[in-house]
This record gives C-alpha cells, sequence and structure tokens, in this order.
C-alpha cells in the first residue's frame, strides 16, 4: 500500500469526505449512549446530589482540549519538518475544534464548580493553565489568519503550536505539582477509578463520542481548507462544478 | 437510576440550572460548528464555480 498516496489534497479530499461522515454517525451513536447511561443508569452522587452530571462532558472535554492541541502540534512540527502541503492544513483545521472543547471545559467547569466550590472561578493552577491553552489555540488562529500566504501562516503557526506544547503536561500535572482547589484525576492508569462503574462507563464513552466528533468536524474543515487553498486546481473546479 | 417523572428529571435534584446549563451550551457550540463548516463549504464552493470569473490572484 503507498501510503503518500494521501498526502496530496487531491487523494485525500475524498477520503476525508468518507470519513468525517462515518466518523460524525459514531459521533452521534456514541453520544447518544453516553448520555443514556450518564442520566439514566449512573447513580446520584453522595456528596454531590445531581450536580455532579456536569463530569459527562467536563472530563472529555477537558480531555479533548489537551488532545487536540497536541496533535494539532504534531501535525504542525510534521509540516515543519518535511514540508508537506497537507500537514499545516491538518493543523489549521484542529484548532478551532479544539479552542471549543477548551472553552467548553472551562465553561461546565465553572458551571460545576459555583454549586460546589461556591465559586464561578479561581485562579489556580489547573484552571489557568487550561485558559492559557485557550488563548494558545486564539493566538493559534489570529497568527494564521494575519499572514496572507498559506504557507508562511502554517509556518509561524506552527512555531507557536510547538512552543506552546509546554503548556499540556503543566495542565495535566498542575493538580499534582500545586495545591489547587480542582481535585485529583478521578481516572487513572496506576490506581483503580475512585468513582462508580457506571459514572465511569458513561464518562468512557462521551470521551469517545467528543474523539469521533473531533475527527468528524477537524476533516470537514480541512476539506474546506483544501477547497480554498486549492482554488487554482482543476480538481478543485471539477468538484464544485460536479456537486452543483 | 430512577427520575420518577419528567419534572424531577429536569429538575436535576436542584441543580438544573448548572447541569443543562453545561448540555445546552455544549450542543448549542456543537451545532454551531457543524452549521458553519457547511456554510464554509458551500461559500468555497460557490466561489470556485465563479472561477474564470475572477482576476488572477484574486482570493
Amino acid at each position: 500500500m503507498n501510503w503518500f498516496k494521501y498526502s496530496s489534497p487531491q487523494s485525500f479530499f475524498p477520503l476525508a469526505g468518507k470519513l468525517a461522515f462515518w466518523f460524525g454517525a459514531l459521533a452521534a451513536i456514541a453520544c447518544a449512549a453516553g448520555l443514556y447511561i450518564g442520566f439514566f443508569r449512573a447513580p446520584t452522587d453522595a456528596q454531590q446530589g445531581e450536580a455532579y452530571r456536569i463530569i459527562f462532558i467536563h472530563v472529555p472535554a477537558a480531555w479533548m482540549s489537551m488532545f487536540l492541541y497536541l496533535v494539532m502540534a504534531f501535525w504542525a512540527a510534521w509540516g515543519l519538518a518535511f514540508n508537506t502541503r497537507l500537514s499545516g492544513m491538518m493543523a489549521s483545521a484542529i484548532a478551532p475544534t479544539g479552542a471549543l472543547f477548551t472553552f467548553l471545559a472551562l465553561w461546565t467547569g465553572s458551571l460545576w464548580g459555583k454549586p460546589t466550590w461556591g465559586t464561578w472561578w479561581v485562579w489556580d493552577a489547573r484552571l489557568t493553565s487550561e485558559l492559557i491553552l485557550l488563548f494558545l489555540y486564539f493566538g493559534f488562529m489570529a497568527l494564521q489568519a494575519a499572514i496572507d500566504d498559506p504557507r508562511r501562516a502554517d509556518k509561524a503557526g506552527a512555531v507557536l503550536a510547538l512552543v506552546g506544547v509546554v503548556n499540556i503536561p503543566i495542565i495535566y500535572f498542575s493538580v499534582k505539582w500545586w495545591n489547587t482547589l480542582h481535585q485529583g484525576a478521578s481516572v487513572s492508569l496506576t490506581k483503580a477509578p475512585t468513582v462508580a462503574a457506571a459514572m465511569l462507563t458513561a464518562m468512557a464513552v462521551m470521551a469517545f463520542g467528543f474523539w469521533f466528533y473531533s475527527i468528524a468536524a477537524a476533516l470537514m474543515r480541512a476539506r474546506c481548507i483544501m477547497l480554498e487553498r486549492e482554488r487554482a486546481s482543476e480538481w478543485a473546479t471539477d468538484y464544485a462544478r460536479a456537486s452543483a | 437510576m430512577n427520575w420518577g417523572s419528567l419534572e424531577n428529571f429536569l429538575a436535576m435534584g436542584g441543580y438544573a440550572f448548572y447541569v443543562w446549563g453545561s448540555y445546552l451550551v455544549t450542543l448549542g457550540l456543537v451545532f454551531a460548528e457543524i452549521v458553519l463548516l457547511m456554510l464554509r463549504k458551500r461559500s468555497a464552493l460557490a466561489r470556485l464555480r465563479l472561477r474564470g470569473t475572477a482576476a488572477p490572484g484574486e482570493r
């Protein structure tokens, strides 16, 4: 199999369309199942009552906010190293979805913090570093939007994305390194989970749902970017005419 | 988990504002992202179909 076949926008475009559709469908199924388990199978929390049910979007959104940044930085680095056209397009395609999940992690965290901590916001290490992540996404998008030549925009964005990677371990380990109001990890690879099985299942299924959604959204956006950047090429105009 | 009634479900044990405030904003923003992506694709295609009428080098 020739792996380089799909490294050109022309041949990746139709594949991205098919993948976006199927990952979108999987995302809808996973989110429906996750919400069902979360609202109708998971028990009420002994300390927090029903307020804890925000966890089913808060934790997956926070995971995705960090994971998408790493994927974005990976494509940015790949583009810098090998100067491949598609890499920069993928990095730009991921950024807005990453920013969306970062905002949602902050928003749902705030709505969860008020009834449980008694405050919407504190400047503790976890919350502050997650806010910095949102600004990194915004900075990446603003920088790319400010540069007309897409290849130069990709390079500048890639440098910013790579410098910002240092923030990801800071977010992840912030609850260990500093004394924060935010609780430590409920799910860990080294310890038995500290939450009920149905809660854990709902959270995991929602995480898969958000992950599949991110893939679908990023691929949809990558297709738009391909059409915009390759507007001078024949395949793009042919596709536009055929889809009229 | 048995909520008993729709009212109980919607009340979320008194945390309706916080729980539904989280879920509705998430749903709304995801929906908005999908609509924006569809509009972006549509305008990219419309622009491509106009190609030939636009000046060279024009976006």
